[in-house]
């Protein structure tokens, strides 16, 4: 049976993994390999790399870490971050990376979801979507959700764009919750389980986990098939062992 | 000393191969001109993509007889495995027929296509390639294509199903799932490919 994700995402800045609340005031948490290694270990299913400023900076990820991480991981990885054209995304892949993700990029111009699909199969197309809850009550998409000076606010609804991106070649969606993110008070249950209705590729949860019963929390009622963390990992509040224990004790099929 | 080549074709995932052969002491080298890949003593196929573009590119390396006639051990790996059967429904595509069977789509009103992720290998026949590795041993999948088990099947796994998920006939070896991305698991099934 397909086990349940647990990933790990490590935001990159400058070649170092660095944290955040709610996207601001990052500071460093540690070398890239020695904590891809780390998580490898512990039993991470899979790790995300977010170059947090290539996107607002106009460029696309450093592929040297890229290569390196891919030394020594043996455990998939996705990169994201400003990956714009085939070309880019070629040379993250053949770095080494299994997936990449685009985000900002998909939102400037949508054809490239479709162009990435053609060129390397859907299986290698993660689109990130970083989403907020606005006035009206309506999910609406963010676009340089990465950086809160450019954080634009688009007309584009969530579920729409969840709908679009599917039909145009993304094999796998990443919803970033933004007001749950970093708040540590559990995945945007509610949400989720809106954008499963209209997701028929693997959906995975992101922003807002604080402990072991959000993932459950994520698995159960929204039925994502992987759970993203970050903070509650990096900082040694949850082990990744535990939680896959404590999961697979409470009914959710994981590796172990 | 294993001389492993991997047959240059344009697949993507050749660089995260070379780098989990290099943990196992090994140093592939990437091959396109038949001599090369002839005289090694082990051959990988690797492959990220879709069939047609992947047969395409065999074709017009001149590769397609020169990998249907070698002799020595060879792996193929994801879309490398399946280019080894006879057919894939993905593009309509005829592809190397070493292996009997053809590829059929999941079926993406019973299950979330693609199948990504950490599935479960059952073991339906006892083989080398599998050394040491026990049953229900957790392998990394990324596909939307997948081939039945049949009577070269050494390991199935269960997506809305029951399909192919290692395969061998005489020298040629297959597996659906990511050894490069199956941590011990994977690693294991690499050495154990490089020891025959």
């Amino acid at each position: 049976m397909l086990t349940r994700r647990i990933i790990a995402c490590l935001d990159v800045r400058d070649g170092k993994v660095v944290k955040g609340v709610r996207f601001r005031d990052h500071v460093v948490v540690g070398e890239i390999v020695e904590l891809a290694r780390y998580y490898r270990d512990a039993g991470a299913d899979e790790l995300v790399f977010y170059d947090i400023a290539a996107s607002p900076e106009g460029r696309c990820v450093d592929r040297a870490w890229v290569d390196r991480v891919a030394s020594v991981l043996d455990i998939p990885f996705c990169v994201a971050g400003g990956i714009r054209n085939v070309a880019d995304a070629r040379a993250v892949l053949h770095a080494g990376a299994d997936k990449i993700s685009i985000n900002s990029p998909a939102l400037e111009r949508p054809d490239l979801i479709d162009e990435l699909a053609d060129a390397f199969g859907v299986q290698c197309v993660v689109v990130g979507i970083d989403s907020l809850r606005d006035a009206d009550g309506r999910w609406r998409v963010r676009q340089y959700g990465g950086d809160p000076d450019k954080t634009r606010a688009l007309s584009r609804h969530t579920l729409e764009w969840i709908e679009e991106v599917q039909h145009r070649g993304a094999g796998e969606i990443v919803l970033n919750c933004m007001a749950a993110d970093g708040t540590r008070m559990g995945f945007d249950i509610e949400q989720l389980a809106r954008a499963r209705e209209v997701c028929q590729v693997p959906l995975i949860a992101s922003g807002g986990a604080g402990e072991s019963r959000h993932f459950l929390d994520a698995f159960a009622q929204a039925d994502v098939d992987g759970a993203l963390a970050a903070s509650i990992f990096h900082s040694g509040a949850i082990a990744i062992g535990d939680l896959k224990h404590w999961l697979a004790g409470n009914g959710v099929v994981v590796r172990q | 000393m294993a001389r492993v080549v991997l047959v240059d074709a344009g697949g993507a995932n050749i660089g995260s191969m070379r780098h989990a052969l290099r943990r196992l002491g090994a140093d592939a080298s990437l091959a396109s001109d038949a001599e090369e890949i002839r005289a090694a003593t082990h051959v990988i196929l690797p492959g990220v993509g879709a069939a047609a573009p992947g047969m395409r590119r065999l074709r017009e390396s001149g590769l397609i007889g020169v990998v249907r006639g070698l002799t020595q051990p060879v792996l193929g790996v994801c879309l490398g495995m399946q280019l080894l059967f006879e057919y894939s429904e993905e593009g309509d595509t005829k592809c190397l027929d070493v292996l009997p069977g053809r590829l059929c789509r999941f079926d993406d009103t019973a299950v979330r296509v693609p199948h990504m992720g950490w599935n479960a290998l059952r073991m339906e026949r006892s083989s080398s390639l599998f050394s040491g590795i026990p049953a229900g041993a957790y392998a990394y999948f990324v596909h939307s294509y997948a081939a039945p088990v049949g009577a070269c099947t050494l390991a199935s796994c269960d997506y809305g199903g029951a399909f192919s998920a290692a395969v061998r006939r005489e020298n040629f070896n297959g597996v659906q799932f990511h050894p490069e991305r199956s941590a011990d698991v994977g690693a294991r099934l690499l050495a154990n490919f490089l020891a025959l």
